[in-house]
């Protein structure tokens, strides 16, 4: 099958023009991104609801840029797609929305809602007796401001959803820093990795753990 | 059998005949639940004080193909994560069925903070969801089995207050009580009695509605007899531009509902509905304001 490079994501990010608001972070993900689709995720383009593969959910909605690269890349966006980025009659716009694009599992946009969303699709996937899939969920530090994560992240351990990892893209945009973000998910009964978010094996290696707990990967990057 | 009793008494038999139904607890009706959790631990998730991740998880399960029920006080499912319900349901078409217990003041000793009387006006603000109030238990249950895996955001209003006897209900449509040609009353769920007992003897049409969203046009269109007036047990006078949507000829529309300000009395539910003017003397006093005289049957 066909395996995009990183360059092939690069390349389709150049190709996703008008507004670029939200461009940081755009490119803060894109590392992430780039590596979940190469090598982490389970995933067949051709079949987008394929019970067994691994969810994805982008909770951090702003700044799909990245996204909709790594989607193209993999053939879930039409190549052309990513010039019509926010155009009245595109499938492409500032926030990610399901009905309009394959391999988009959740619509999100406002902040706080992917995680409580994936724990839910966690649970669901073990209602549905199916083991191998994994669900990944991608925050973003700044997001995490928002109380409701905080209910997802006390629950999740709670339900020893093993099949679960928090990303955490961390590129200090927070207005409340936590002074301790491995630790605050660490006590909750987490088990985190730090990684550098540019570093791409780092992230392989984080990202492929699957443990008892929930997992999270906080991906640090420097804007 | 209370409604939130045969609720909780269906949903519990749904999720042992339905592997689609997935159940989301708050910490609130768990006990009421916990027989069937223990069978069904997976379908039967107690997540916690935490309403928000609620609508959430729920919204999860329903991206898995389930059909979730969520249950707790209406203010901690429908105003605290309203949001989580346009933008983790609505805004993905997802289904599910959100099912409240404590109506506007039926728990009027704890205070303003457990009442929500308008939350049919905002869950009807909402797109395309499907609300609605029964009068009675048997009632709530032919609505729950009709809408529950029907593909939409359904709120389900259980209420203390109920009426006497089950009506002939049936989702999506209004039930003709009584027909009369001097004007029209569209009663809503647990004040039908009232109603019914306000306008003994009067000429008036007298509509029951126990779906408020969709609302059934075309049956008030077709029986409708001169100006409508429109009861209702909570809030923000829902039905009033229903009513004036599908009415193609002039008439006026009048409105009975709690109002719109802060409820911070104690005391029970009776005494609530008496202040209002929701009880069956208040509401005929607003009968006769609205319909000018009496409206007696011709040659009374």
């Amino acid at each position: 099958m066909f395996n995009p490079s990183h360059d092939d994501v690069l390349r389709l990010l150049a190709r996703v023009t008008g507004d670029a608001k939200h461009a940081p972070s755009a490119h803060s993900t894109l590392d992430v991104l780039s590596v979940l689709y190469g090598k982490v995720l389970r995933h067949d383009p051709r079949r987008p609801a394929w019970a067994e593969r691994d969810r994805f959910l982008l909770s951090k909605g702003h700044g799909p840029a990245a996204f909709y690269a790594a989607l193209a890349a993999h053939g879930y966006v039409p190549e052309e797609e990513l010039a019509r980025f926010g155009a009245w009659d595109g499938i492409l716009g500032n926030h990610p929305d399901r009905l309009r694009v394959d391999g988009v599992e959740v619509s999100t946009g406002s902040l706080g809602h992917g995680l409580p969303m994936a724990v839910g699709v966690a649970l669901a996937l073990r209602a549905r007796r199916l083991a191998e899939p994994r669900v990944f969920v991608l925050v973003g530090d700044g997001e995490l401001n928002e109380g409701s994560n905080w209910e997802a992240i006390a629950a999740a351990p709670q339900h020893a959803l093993g099949n679960l990892t928090c990303i955490v893209v961390d590129n200090l945009s927070s207005t409340i820093r936590f002074p301790d973000l491995a630790g605050s998910l660490a006590s909750f009964g987490w088990s985190v990795a730090v990684a550098d978010g540019r570093d791409h094996e780092a992230l392989a290696a984080a990202l492929g753990r699957r443990e008892q707990a929930p997992t999270a990967v906080i991906a640090e990057v420097v804007r | 059998m209370t409604m939130r009793e045969r609720f909780a008494a269906v949903v519990s038999e749904l999720v042992e005949s339905d592997p689609r139904v997935a159940v989301v607890l708050a910490d609130i009706g768990v006990d009421r639940f916990a027989p069937v959790a223990a069978r069904h631990p997976e379908r039967v998730v107690n997540l916690g004080i935490m309403e928000q991740a609620a609508i959430g998880v729920a919204a999860g399960f329903a991206l898995e193909g389930f059909v979730p029920v969520v249950h707790s006080i209406a203010p901690f499912l429908v105003e605290r994560p309203f949001e989580q319900l346009k933008d983790d349901f609505c805004y993905q078409r997802l289904g599910g069925l959100f099912v409240s217990v404590g109506a506007s003041y039926d728990y009027a000793s704890e205070g303003m903070t457990h009442q929500a009387p308008a939350d049919v006006a905002l869950m009807s603000a909402l797109p395309d969801t499907e609300i609605l109030v029964p009068g009675t238990a048997g009632e709530l249950e032919t609505l729950l089995r009709a809408s529950y895996d029907d593909g939409a955001v359904t709120y389900l209003r259980t209420s203390v207050r109920a009426n006497a006897e089950d009506r002939d209900v049936e989702l999506g449509r209004l039930t003709v009580v009584r027909r009369g040609a001097a004007g029209t009353v569209v009663a809503v769920g647990p004040l039908l009695d009232a109603t019914l007992a306000a306008a003994d003897g009067l000429d008036l049409t007298v509509l029951y509605a126990t779906t408020v969203s969709p609302f059934d046009g075309a049956t008030l269109a077709r029986e409708a007899a001169g100006d409508v007036l429109v009861v209702e047990p909570y809030a923000g006078e829902v039905l009033v531009p229903a009513v004036a949507g599908v009415l193609d000829r002039p008439a006026r529309i009048g409105s009975i509902g709690v109002p719109r300000r802060p409820l911070s009395r104690y005391g029970t539910p009776e005494e609530h509905e008496r202040a209002l003017g929701l009880d069956a003397a208040g509401i005929g006093e607003r009968l006769r304001r609205f319909f000018g005289a009496w409206p007696r049957p011709r040659g009374a």
